[in-house]
This record gives structure tokens, C-alpha cells and sequence, in this order.
């Protein structure tokens, strides 16, 4: 009876330290979507009010009227797609190749792959920036997916699942009839369909986030994407928040239906690859 | 079916080791060759080498007299059964049988045909929606001979197929391999470390040991007839008994010397020891455990006594693990023995079946 007591107690504190955890972490997203029915005043008002006096819309059409949402969907739309499939197609080939291929300078190639993942990905904006001028493509889609193309992360991440199988699997396949390329695509690839869709789900999260190089590649607000474009909301000296939180809500839309429909692979990416 | 050649086959790695040194074996149409040995001794690797996973180093292996050293895997018309099975996890077992003849563009009909009749032999015709994950080791692996089967290519390698399954199962595989090898008449090469499997499989057996061939033969010349202590040590089980033995001879007679006891040899065995310039010499005297009996048993040969320091029951018969004049010697004695832990029993070796090997080069002198 005493140790069902204690078992109890100790449930309700480990319900009470995960509610607050899960508080702390959804306040921000409650904040913003009642700021944005918030006028200018209250959203600056100290103390804060929680709920909006009236539950008003005019963010929702500022916001509308002030960025080109239709352009800004389009292109996060066609940039989370392009580095998507380019990520895992690429990251899967290279990936192969530096499990199962014998080829010399494998490892020195890898190694800087890994040098590559290591480094802060700030060192190349310039560089990759000045190739993108010089071929005259900036304020374009290809500037916004161009560094996205290949992913040192997305390499080592799938070299990993491709070691996971065993060789006598490849082995099989060589003595079934396969070629190199056929053992890939028929047998390898998938066997590697869960790691690649947790890929796919990192690189759409990291692309829908990327802020600077978007900021940096298109300066043409038709170009930009959604995080780009809601930047510019942001004023030097004073910011409208409920117009930028609306804008926020607004820009959230992809992501929501994106995680719906890939809910399970979202929590697989998360796990496999450790990020958040 | 084919013929397969190997000939001066050596595979040396760039770091300097030599997994195979100087392979040479001539194998039959429809002949059933097993390479044994203990872990590292090079089986493996040489039938990587046949299936073309890996490069010879230098030397010619030919299939029906056609040079395959630079020939890729898919064209050797090899098929292979692995340890793992190596089944593809994503497909069902008919698919993982037809894969094969799919790539070759078999027609469907044929390819259901053939899956069909494969799965009926393999007794897997209930089996053949499901996936890998869902089938017991056993019916894992007859679904990866199944693959070979289907094929119907003109060499089956099998690299120790029943070693992941348990013992009973293990036994019952082990026959229908050997049933498999009557019906489909195909030149296998199976590698195993399990003597066992390579006494009752092989047609010959090839006993490896350092990447260096040992001895060619059938199971039964090797059994009678090893030609180093190593064969005669891993061939047999219990293993052969080695005891250090004097040659001693008196005109045509020759008698082994071991502590007290003095073994005459049969004539045959003896002159051998003669011409070999034994005399005087120390060798090493081999008796399989089943030609150690107790006296009194109306077995005739050289009596000798020794003390029993284990007794071990196996139901049929018992073994019996003694000391003899500082040598260690088993005898493998009807389950009816009276002996017991700590006894000084007196037994009897058939001489007709002593194996003298030289103590220095480890060869046999006797076979």
C-alpha cells in the first residue's frame, strides 16, 4: 500500500516537471498567436495583458498586404523541394559510395566531408555568394538552393545507415545479376528508406529556418522566402508585432502541414538524427 | 554444371598478410568439395575468390576452362549461399527467390515456374508472401538455397550455411543439402569449420590450415590416412590421441617405446619407420580414440594401462580421459564400462591402426 503511495507521488512529480517543460516550451507559439490579434498598444503594453481586448484581424491583412505571401510560398515551397531531393539524392549516392565502394583516398575524402560538417557554414556564404554574382544568378531560386545541393551532414548521416547493412547483402545482390548501380537503387536504397526520410525532414526543417543566405542571395523581395520576407517586417528603430507575429502564423502554415502529414518521420529525425 | 580449375591462387592483402598462398585444386563436374579448416586458415577468402568478391592476388582460376580472374561476379554464373543468408529484407521470400531471373529479363512465366518448383523442393510453398523477418532461421535458409536453386547456376557456393542454425536443425539441413546434391547434380563448393558436416557432404574434402592447402581427399582416406598431424588432429572427433613415442628396432621388428610400454608396430607400418631412418628416434604415435579399447574385451593389440581422469557419458558409448605415461589419451568405450573417475583401467591399442608421424616436420611417416 505505501509503495503504491510513493509511486503515486513520485508519477505526480514527474507529470508536474513534464507540464512545465511542455509550458515553457509552447509559451512562445500561444504569445505569438495572441499577439497577433493584439492592436500596436496592447502588444507593447507593460504589464502585458494575455488576451487580446478584441480579437482583431487587421495583423492578418497587413501582413498580406505588406509581403507578397503568394511569391514567399512559393519559393520556401520550391526551396525545401529542390534541397530535399537533391540532399538525400545526392547525400545517398555519396553516402553509398563512402560505405560499401572500395576507391583509393576514400577515407582522406571523407575526411573532408567531415572537416566540411565541422566547420561553421557562415565561412563559405561569402565565397559561395561571389560565385553566384559572378554568374549572374543571384535573385533567383537556383541562388537560394545552391548551397543546399550537397549536404556533408546528409553524406555522413546515410554512410551510417548504408554500414548498417550488411555486406553479404550487396554480395548477394552482385551474384543475383545487379551491377553497381542496380544494387543501389534495387537493394540498397530501400533498405535505407526511414534514415532517408528522416534526412528529408531535417533538410526541409533547416531549410524553411535558413535566415542569412536567403537574406543574402535575394535582396528582391519577390525572390525571398518566407523567413527572408518576414525579416523585413522587422524595422530598424520599431517593430509592429502583431503585424509580424501574423505574418509569423501565417508563415507557419507549410510547416504545420508538412509535420501533419510526416508527423511520425518527424519524431524518426528527430531521434535518429539528434537534432531539434 | 561445370568444372572449376584453381591453379597457383594467392591472395595477399596490401598490408603484407597472405590469407592464401599457393592454392592449387582441380574440381569435377557435379563434384561436392568442401574446404574446412579453423577460423583464419583462408576457406573463406578462396571461396570469395571463386565467387569473384575478391581479387586474386595472382594465379588463374578458370570455370570450364574459361579464364574468370577478371570476370565480375554476375557473369560468372555462380551462386552463393551465405552464413547470414543474406536475403534482401524489403522483399518477400518470391521475390527474393525470382530476383535473379528477373534481372536476367526471364519471362514471367518461367520465373513463377521455376520460384514455384524451387519452393515445392525447399518446402516453402506456404511461405512464399512473407517477408524475411517473418521466418524462422531454418526456413531463412532454405529460402537462400532456393535463390541459388532457381538460378540454376553452374557452380553452388555455400560458405558455412548451417552454422547459424542449432543442432537439430543443423542435422536435418545437413541432409537436405546432401539430397539437393543428388537431385540438382551440381558442382558445390562448401565451406565449413564443422568436421562433421565436411565428413558427411564432401565428395573430397580440402583441409586448409594458414592459407595453405593440407590434404586433398575423400573423407574416408582422409579419416584413415592423414598426411600431417594437423589433419589427423582436426579430422575425428574426439580428436586423435598423440603420444610421444622412442622407435626402437631390432632387425625387422620395430617397437614404439611409450614410458614403460613398448608397442610393436605390424610389418608393413614398420618398415616405413625402417627406411625413414627412425631408428633411435623420437616420434609421435597417433590412435584415434575408437582404436583404444578396454582389455577384456577380446581386442587384440598392445596393452598399456592408464589412469581414467574424466568420464564422460554421451549416452551410446563413454569417453574416457586418461593419462597415460604423461600423454593425454581418450578412449571411446561402450556405455556398459565399468570404469570410473580415478581408476588405472588397462586397455588395448589396435595397432593395425597406429599413425606415426614425424616429430619434427609433423608428417605422416605410416600412411
Amino acid at each position: 500500500m505505501n509503495t503504491k503511495k510513493k509511486q503515486g507521488s513520485r508519477n505526480t512529480g514527474v507529470y508536474v516537471f513534464f507540464a512545465i517543460g511542455s509550458i515553457v516550451m509552447i509559451f512562445p507559439f500561444v504569445w505569438m498567436f495572441l499577439t497577433s490579434f493584439k492592436t500596436v498598444a496592447e502588444s507593447m503594453q507593460i504589464p502585458p495583458d494575455i488576451l487580446p481586448h478584441q480579437w482583431a484581424l487587421d495583423s492578418f491583412k497587413d501582413a498580406l498586404a505588406s509581403l507578397p505571401f503568394g511569391a514567399l510560398y512559393k519559393n520556401t515551397i520550391l526551396l525545401i523541394v529542390w534541397r530535399v531531393i537533391c540532399a538525400v539524392a545526392f547525400s545517398s549516392m555519396a553516402g553509398y559510395a563512402f560505405a560499401k565502394l572500395k576507391f583509393k583516398g576514400k577515407n582522406l575524402l571523407f575526411g573532408v566531408v567531415l572537416v566540411q560538417m565541422m566547420l561553421p557554414s557562415q565561412i563559405f556564404i561569402i565565397p559561395q555568394y561571389q560565385m553566384l554574382a559572378k554568374l549572374g544568378l543571384t535573385n533567383s531560386i537556383f541562388a537560394l538552393v545552391f548551397p543546399g545541393l550537397v549536404s556533408a551532414f546528409g553524406t555522413f548521416f546515410l554512410r551510417q545507415a548504408y554500414m548498417g547493412i550488411p555486406d553479404e547483402i550487396s554480395e548477394a545482390a552482385y551474384l543475383d545479376g545487379c551491377n553497381q548501380w542496380q544494387t543501389f537503387v534495387k537493394v540498397m536504397v530501400p533498405l535505407t528508406t526511414s534514415s532517408m526520410a528522416a534526412l528529408a525532414v531535417f533538410t526541409a526543417v533547416f531549410a524553411y529556418g535558413d535566415l542569412m543566405w536567403p537574406l543574402i542571395a535575394n535582396t528582391d523581395l519577390k525572390m525571398m522566402t518566407l523567413s527572408s520576407g518576414l525579416a523585413t517586417l522587422r524595422g530598424q528603430f520599431s517593430t509592429n508585432f502583431p503585424v509580424l507575429m501574423a505574418g509569423s502564423l501565417l508563415a507557419m502554415i507549410p510547416m504545420v502541414v508538412l509535420y501533419l502529414f510526416f508527423q511520425k518521420q518527424f519524431i524518426e529525425g528527430v531521434a535518429m538524427t539528434g537534432g531539434k | 554444371m561445370a568444372s572449376l580449375s584453381l591453379k597457383h591462387i594467392f591472395k595477399e592483402y596490401p598490408n603484407g598478410f597472405k590469407a592464401v598462398n599457393d592454392f592449387n585444386l582441380e574440381i569435377a563436374d557435379k563434384e561436392f568439395i568442401i574446404f574446412v579448416g579453423p577460423s583464419g586458415c583462408g576457406k573463406s577468402t578462396t571461396l570469395r575468390m571463386v565467387a569473384g568478391l575478391e581479387d586474386i592476388s595472382s594465379g588463374e582460376f578458370r570455370i570450364d576452362g574459361e579464364l574468370m580472374n577478371d570476370v565480375e561476379s554476375k557473369d560468372r554464373d555462380i551462386a552463393m549461399v551465405f552464413q547470414s543468408y543474406a536475403l534482401y529484407p524489403h522483399m518477400t521470400v518470391y521475390d527474393n527467390m525470382a530476383f535473379g531471373l528477373k534481372l536476367k529479363k526471364t519471362p514471367k512465366e518461367e520465373i513463377e515456374r521455376k520460384v514455384r518448383e524451387a519452393a515445392k523442393i525447399l518446402d516453402l510453398d506456404l511461405l512464399l508472401d512473407r517477408k524475411p523477418k517473418a521466418l524462422s532461421g531454418g526456413q531463412r535458409q532454405r529460402v537462400a538455397m532456393g535463390r541459388a536453386i532457381v538460378r540454376n547456376p553452374k557452380v553452388f557456393l555455400m560458405d558455412e550455411p548451417l552454422s547459424n542454425l542449432d543442432a537439430k536443425l543443423r542435422v536435418q539441413m545437413r541432409t537436405e543439402i546432401a539430397k539437393l546434391h543428388e537431385r540438382l547434380g551440381a558442382t558445390i563448393i562448401y565451406v565449413t569449420h564443422d568436421q562433421t558436416e565436411a565428413m558427411t557432404l564432401g565428395t573430397r574434402i580440402v583441409v586448409m590450415k594458414g592459407g595453405v592447402i593440407q590434404q586433398v581427399d575423400t573423407p574416408q582416406n582422409l579419416y584413415n590416412a592423414p598426411c600431417n598431424l594437423f589433419v589427423a588432429g582436426f579430422i575425428g572427433s574426439p580428436q586423435m590421441n598423440f603420444l610421444n613415442a622412442v622407435c626402437q628396432a631390432e632387425g625387422e621388428r620395430v617397437t614404439l617405446k611409450v614410458g614403460e610400454y613398448g608397442i610393436e608396430l605390424p610389418k608393413e607400418k614398420a618398415k616405413k619407420l625402417i627406411d625413414g631412418g627412425y631408428k633411435d628416434k623420437e616420434v609421435i604415435l597417433g590412435i584415434r580414440p575408437e582404436d583404444v579399447s578396454e582389455a577384456g574385451g577380446g581386442r587384440v593389440g598392445a596393452q598399456v594401462k592408464a589412469t581414467v581422469n574424466v568420464y564422460e557419458l554421451l549416452g551410446a558409448e563413454v569417453y574416457l580421459y586418461c593419462e597415460l605415461c604423461g600423454n593425454s589419451m581418450t578412449a571411446r568405450v561402450s556405455s556398459s564400462t565399468t570404469a570410473k573417475t580415478g581408476d588405472t583401467r588397462e586397455f588395448v591399442l589396435d595397432v593395425e591402426k597406429i599413425h606415426v608421424f614425424d616429430k619434427e616436420t609433423e608428417l605422416a611417416i605410416t600412411n
